[in-house]
């Protein structure tokens, strides 16, 4: 069961990039009105932000990256390590975190290395990077997240081409043996692979001719096999089951009431979602429980970090108490929880 | 929650349809405005008020919204 603390670690940044470009679900041509009013009022994206074609997830990180090396004023020289957590990296290979310790001017003595997940990966990555500096044997890393999901929906698929924004994500973590415990709980279950899911291009089935051949799935849901597919239900019914069952764990764990949690910062996933987790874990204090989904859309693993640039930026430099929770493509999901202390945010960085 | 309760609070989930439209014998999916996000609206609204998760194939498996009402109440009894 992978419940468990990491001492000494704290988390001194967050930063975050967006492109400037906006699209507006009202201009989405294949919804009828009806649809439309649905789908503000339900999944409560009103707009959201798409990379140009030339602009990658490493773009967004990398601006995000520097901002906040600045904003910290840390020496580039001391950073021992960066994770590129994302499911649009720039090439199969080589990993994305590499060329970014080359682009950002780290020290070749820097460990780097991408890790593959999707809504889940904000949480994991706090995962990996404390329990790499908790020991103190490195002091200093970069945890870079986020993703180009707009690239891989097709316009003619109403279940996926209005849900998903581009973000990316950049937030700096210490070794600080005056840290107070981070507690988490991650969890995967790999029987909902097919949830949501890009078929083609992979070891598994690769590049064939008929790959990026459009077909009609369903009425209103027309894609190819590059493009991603995602079966709501599914993927409500896994988040209704698991992620307040998962948090309800933690806290015990932890020995956290809920009450004492200042903010409850959820992956944004889609308001409907959001709310019935929020329901059962029977928070009732709405100003606990900031959202950026409707002016991004679901940004995959930088809605968490982007939610709290978007809302808690003066909150966190105050001693706060905080919980994470992500949880989508895999199923993977995992949450924390954590005293903050002197976060520095950054201002949201357009490009 | 009986049966007719239910039917109106469900109703309730529905943006443009009149009160006291629909009945338990309803084919919800004949609804003019239903679509598949008012598959996750239902399903919301089950979770929330009986604790109970409807899934793709219940809803598959059902018609009226009478079918889905009882689909509900076996799975809070069992």
């Amino acid at each position: 069961m992978a419940l468990l603390s990491i001492n000494n670690v704290s988390i001194r940044g967050i930063a975050s990039c967006v492109p400037k470009s906006k699209i507006f679900t009202k201009d989405y041509p294949y919804f009828s009105e009806s649809e439309l009013d649905l789908f503000v009022k339900s999944v409560g994206i009103t707009e959201r932000r798409v990379a140009p074609a030339e602009v990658s997830t490493s773009d967004l990180c990398f601006h995000a990256a520097e901002k906040l090396i600045k904003d910290l004023a840390w020496n580039k020289e001391d950073i021992d390590c960066l994770i590129f957590v994302s499911q649009s990296p720039d090439y199969f290979l080589p990993a994305t975190a590499i060329i970014l310790q080359n682009r950002l001017g780290l020290s070749k003595k820097t460990m780097a290395f991408d890790v593959g997940l999707g809504c889940s990966g904000y949480v994991y990555g706090l995962q990996l990077m404390a329990s790499l500096l908790s020991s103190g044997n490195i002091k200093k890393g970069l945890l870079l997240v986020g993703d180009k999901s707009t690239l891989s929906t097709h316009i003619e698929d109403k279940s996926t081409y209005p849900l998903f924004g581009d973000a990316g994500c950049a937030t700096a973590m210490e070794y600080n043996p005056n840290a107070s415990i981070m507690y988490f709980n991650l969890q995967s279950d790999g029987s909902g692979e097919d949830a949501i899911k890009i078929l083609d291009g992979g070891a598994r089935n690769t590049v064939r001719p008929d790959t990026f051949d459009i077909q009609e799935i369903e009425p209103g849901i027309k894609r190819s096999r590059r493009h991603l597919s995602l079966s709501g239900i599914d993927i409500f019914n896994f988040a209704l089951k698991e992620v307040s069952a998962n948090i309800n764990d933690l806290l015990a764990y932890a020995h956290v009431q809920k009450e004492e949690i200042d903010y409850f910062v959820f992956h944004q996933a889609n308001k409907l979602i959001n709310e019935s987790v929020r329901k059962k874990l029977k928070v009732t204090d709405l100003t606990k429980v900031p959202y950026s989904i409707n002016l991004f859309g679901n940004t995959s693993s930088a809605s968490i970090p982007l939610t709290i640039t978007c809302h808690l930026k003066s909150e966190l430099k105050k001693e706060k108490t905080i919980l994470f929770s992500g949880f989508g493509v895999g199923f993977s999901w995992a949450s924390c929880v954590f005293k903050s202390n002197e976060i520095v945010c950054s201002d949201l960085i357009e490009i | 929650m009986d049966i007719y309760e239910f039917t109106k609070q469900i109703e309730g989930e529905f943006e443009d349809v009149e009160p006291g439209t629909l009945t338990p014998t309803t084919n919800y999916r004949e609804i003019k405005s239903w679509s598949s996000m008012y598959a996750l609206i239902v399903i919301a609204f089950v979770d929330a008020n009986f604790d109970v998760q409807l899934s793709a194939d219940d809803l598959r498996n059902s018609q009226t919204i009478e079918d889905i009402y009882k689909i509900v109440m076996s799975k809070k009894t069992s």
